[in-house]
């Protein structure tokens, strides 16, 4: 049976509970809750005195009611060591979500750590060490002391060169601007750690490097101008999946034709339609599907590229409508360089593109109408949004500048209803020392890890196992590495200081690598780490972080981190506290008075050494300014503070000046080399199916907290690859049937789902899941900034087993809406 | 089945128009016998044990509009034609659903074809086939499923629901 929690009321949020602002710490979108809570011993009643929402509860309530919420939203955690009820439920108030919950977001009330409900038991109370044969508890003074001491001895052996770190640079979940300027800080300000990674990708660079090199910041709209859009053009990008509460509360509203009342009256000097759509992606996705639901198939283009191939889709549509006369001349004149010398290199005729994309003549043509064609002699406004199929694609720098080329050439950027943006996975909330001195192309870290280079390993919040490319290999030698520490740390007392570092110094210098894993769980890779530090996760402490329109919130801390776990910028400090007391005792103070700084109290103290010293518009903002301005926030950069708020920047760019040097951005050539990752021609020669990859609606991230939601699992006990039904009788494989993905860099399972509309030999596998890898399978090639091709990858299949017990009772239907 | 079809196009016309549409405001009127009252003090909410139709009413693969565990909750009881999950009566082919979408209340339409519910309000799907498992969708939740007893008349009775239902905080109001 499918998985029922069989709870047929709950607790009733009383008038007086605490209402606290939450920002849903998932996806970029940071869509408005509110976190109620109120004593365990307390209830509120059905009349409507007794209620916080003022209504009469005794009485069925209306669809999108405000005075509901769902178990998932309901727990029982700690708050000041007190057990409390907790509600948290989405904010009608919030212009990001009006009231809307994903799957995703309104589960955060379910996965709280609770003692009492049993949820999220994985969480780390205690920092934990390698004693005796496994992870043992211990105190933060313990265990930061030998962080630090095995840490000093390599960087006084090896360098600062010898430290490898792998570091989250979000917003949301445990990253915040408190927290990468806490890490930031560490590394970048005390150290200058050349050998450094970010969680999803073994690099440390920008996923959208081209674009900035323009003068062109990727996020530069507001979600308004989805709404006022004439036509999106959406690129390797499923955002009903990723950016859920923004498709519904922002995209289908023009799809639809209800925003046209606010077209009308923000632009009332142009004729309006209901909006249009462009996908660009090689899938047909569920949000192609409600695109076509909502605006009619007439209105909605799905251009089913060629994996890989989108760069030649965006140099023919810059070539055919700068030929049809449709390019904005005033701006590209006043506000850019070089578009004719981009023009002319980027030159592709639609006769070409159709032949590399496997698109028509026809759809180019008419797909460049849409965004350019005016309207009765006005400009066409058109809205540019891509994430990870672009990025983590073929060829990522020149691809992301064909398609800002285009925006720019039609100018759409800094406009209403225009934009040219990523969508964006996470929240963000970065602010850290410059990262000048890490070069690029940035060090490829993964790769030196395997190579044996480095001696200690500090990861925070990233797990490579399941989040990297050429997976198996990494994770094959990271494990023997660190087993060779674990094995000479066996041989000596623990309590024994000295002899420990000792050990584990020489067992670095036989090849050996010491892991420290600064996490909310134990993570995959953390199994091969001999410290675990654990971190507070947001709404566990004050954290703040921007959303993918640059909306700044506070999110107010609501309950107690388990046990002992602290906020990663206090763990930082700690860290910082303790590298400094070990090397002055080696006496080197000049190196220990880097480490000065960290006296923060709170996380508002390093917020306020951070992001308010640091960030552009920082110093009109602090956390009662935030506070007071609610799950609405600000935009960031910050301009003033007045009348008691902060304000913000809704667009950037609006007068028509860039980010580079004389303000004018910048038109880029992008030249067509194929598929250019190293090893993906051999490997597209070699295998029989592309592995494209990607995200699942129910699935946050790489599953850390829901593989322990049993509303998650039941559906998706393992990952699914979506099958055409060609290729599944091919296979000899039904539905759910466990099948091995396979290739020369590796090997992993997924459980086969069949897709009516998959094309034959395309199949699509869950990204990131723990009970099969995708990224396995991925080679090691990258483009020459370092950024992953995760999604052209080739492999072959072959059955392992029919459907197990724990799949059989799933549903294999089509996942696409069906409109009666 | 055209009762629940009227069901289905009122919610839909609602939703369209824009207007927050109020789920107890289409329950059909379904003629019921007296509900019994929960008792407040148990731990367990208590369910009204209600017959909702008799076998002979159901035809296959068509929705038989049903009020449980009162008029302002509207479901379904279907006779699916094969042995699924939950399944009731000799064939173990009759299931109960709630009708009202767990994300945010819209009122789903059943499509014969795949026995699927779908929300023309955020696209979320539910299979009846299994056990209203969420195919896809915004709800987390699966679909509230009926516990059902099927008499020797061939009556079915609902007694019990195995989610909490879209708009009150007791199954039983």
């Amino acid at each position: 049976m499918a998985y029922k929690r069989h709870v047929d009321r709950l607790p009733i949020i009383p008038a007086d509970a605490k209402k606290h602002n939450v920002t849903c710490h998932y996806c970029i979108v940071g869509c408005g809750y509110h976190a109620y809570t109120w004593p365990a011993n307390k209830q509120g009643g059905t009349e409507a005195a007794s209620n916080v929402f003022g209504v009469d509860l005794s009485q069925q309530q209306a669809a999108e009611t405000d005075a509901w919420y769902a178990p998932s939203m309901y727990n029982v955690v700690k708050q000041d060591g007190q057990d409390v009820h907790i509600v948290i439920k989405p904010d009608h108030e919030c212009e990001v979500n009006s009231g809307l919950g994903s799957v995703r977001g309104a589960r955060m009330g379910e996965l709280r750590y609770s003692t009492t409900r049993n949820s999220q038991l994985q969480r780390l109370t205690d920092p934990m060490v390698w004693r005796y044969g496994q992870m043992q508890p211990t105190s933060w003074d313990d265990a930061l002391d030998l962080v630090a001491r095995v840490t000093a001895a390599v960087v006084k052996e090896q360098g600062e060169d010898g430290l490898f770190v792998s570091v989250f640079d979000h917003g949301g979940s445990a990253g915040g601007y408190e927290n990468t300027w806490g890490t930031g800080k560490l590394y970048f300000g005390s150290m200058k750690v050349k050998n450094i990674r970010i969680h999803n990708r073994p690099a440390y660079n920008s996923e959208v490097h081209a674009t900035r090199d323009m003068g062109v910041g990727e996020l530069n709209n507001c979600y308004e101008d989805a709404e006022l859009a004439d036509t999106i053009v959406s690129v390797g990008n499923n955002p009903l999946e990723t950016q859920t509460n923004y498709f519904l509360n922002h995209w289908v509203p023009n799809l639809r034709g209800t925003s046209m009342q606010k077209k009308q009256e923000q632009l009332p000097d142009e004729p309006h339609a209901n909006g249009r759509i462009i996908f660009v992606d090689p899938r047909r996705t569920v949000s192609v599907n409600a695109a076509e639901a909502e605006a009619g198939k007439d209105n909605v283009m799905h251009l089913a590229i060629n994996s890989g191939t989108d760069m030649v889709l965006f140099n023919a549509w810059l070539t055919e409508i700068a030929d049809k006369g449709w390019m904005d001349k005033e701006f590209i004149e006043a506000s850019t360089k070089d578009f004719d010398k981009a023009l002319a290199a980027n030159k592709t005729t639609l006769e070409q593109a159709a032949e590399i994309t496997g698109l028509t003549v026809d759809q180019i043509r008419q797909s460049a109408a849409w965004i350019a064609e005016p309207k009765e002699g006005k400009r066409r406004r058109t809205m540019f949004a891509y994430e990870k199929g672009l990025i983590w694609g073929n060829d990522n720098y020149r691809t992301n500048a064909a398609l800002v080329n285009v925006a720019l050439g039609t100018g759409n950027v800094g406009r209403e209803g225009g934009g040219c943006v990523r969508m964006g996975g996470h929240q963000e909330g970065y602010v850290r020392p410059s990262d000048a001195h890490v070069g690029r192309p940035a060090a490829y870290v993964d790769k030196l890890l395997i190579e044996g280079k480095g001696g200690v390993h500090h990861i925070w919040a990233c797990d490579h196992y399941k989040t990297t490319l050429n997976a198996h290999q990494f994770n094959m030698v990271y494990k023997k590495r660190t087993d060779i520490v674990k094995d000479a740390m066996n041989a000596v007392p623990y309590g024994d200081r000295e002899g420990m570092v000792k050990a584990i110094t020489d067992a670095i210098k036989a090849g050996g690598l010491f892991s420290v894993d600064v996490d909310i769980i134990p993570s995959k890779i953390g199994a091969a780490s001999h410290v675990w530090l654990p971190a507070a996760e947001s709404g566990e402490m004050n954290l703040t972080s921007m959303n993918g329109e640059r909306r700044m919130r506070l999110v107010e801390r609501y309950m107690d981190p388990p046990g002992n776990a602290k906020p990663d910028c206090m763990i930082a400090a700690g860290l910082a506290q303790h590298m400094e007391k070990v090397l002055r005792e080696m006496g080197d103070n000049a190196y220990a008075d880097q480490f000065k700084g960290y006296d923060w109290r709170t996380e508002e103290d390093a917020f306020m050494d951070g992001y308010n010293k640091n960030a552009g518009g920082g110093e009109f903002v602090t956390y009662e300014r935030l506070r007071a301005m609610g799950n609405n926030g600000f935009q960031e950069p910050a301009t003033a503070f007045e009348d008691g708020k902060i304000v913000g920047t809704k667009r950037l760019y609006t007068d028509g000046k860039f980010g580079t040097k004389d303000g004018k951005a910048t038109f880029m050539e992008a030249l067509w080399r194929g598929l250019q990752a190293p090893g993906k021609e051999e490997q597209k020669k070699n295998n029989k199916y592309l592995i494209n990859n990607g995200r699942a609606n129910q699935v946050w991230q790489n599953a850390f907290l829901d593989q322990e939601s049993e509303f998650v699992m039941d559906r998706w006990p393992y990952p699914f690859i979506e099958m055409s039904p060609d290729d599944m009788s091919e296979l000899g494989v039904k539905n759910g049937d466990l099948v091995e993905v396979y290739n020369e860099s590796g090997s992993t399972q997924a459980m086969v789902y069949p897709t009516p509309t998959a094309r034959k030999g395309e199949t699509f596998m869950l990204f990131g899941f723990p009970t099969g890898v995708q990224g396995n399978v991925i080679n090691a090639g990258t483009n020459e900034l370092i950024l992953p091709n995760y999604k052209q990858t080739w492999a072959n299949i072959r059955k392992i087993s029919d459907a197990p017990e724990g799949v059989k009772h799933l549903s294999f239907k089509s996942q696409e809406y069906q409109a009666t | 089945m055209e009762r629940c079809s009227k069901l289905v196009d009122i919610g839909r016309r609602q939703f369209l128009r824009g207007s927050a549409f109020a789920a107890a405001g289409v329950a059909t009127a379904v003629s019921l016998p007296t509900q019994a009252k929960a008792a407040s003090a148990l731990a367990l909410v208590e369910y009204p044990s209600n017959k909702l139709a008799n076998v002979s009413d159901l035809k296959p693969n068509e929705p038989f509009d049903v009020g449980y565990p009162d008029d302002d909750a509207p479901g379904v009881l279907l006779k699916l034609g094969t042995r699924v999950q939950g399944g009731a009566g000799p064939d173990g082919d009759i299931v109960g659903f709630s009708t009202v979408c767990p994300h945010k209340g819209f009122p789903l339409t059943y499509n014969a074809d795949d026995h699927s519910f779908n929300c023309p309000g955020h696209y979320s799907r539910f299979d009846a086939d299994a056990g209203g498992q969420q195919i896809w969708g915004q709800s987390t939740a699966n679909l509230p499923q009926y516990a059902l007893r099927i008499d020797d008349k061939g009556d079915i009775y609902a007694e019990g629901v195995d989610e909490l239902l879209y708009g009150r905080l007791s199954n039983v109001l």
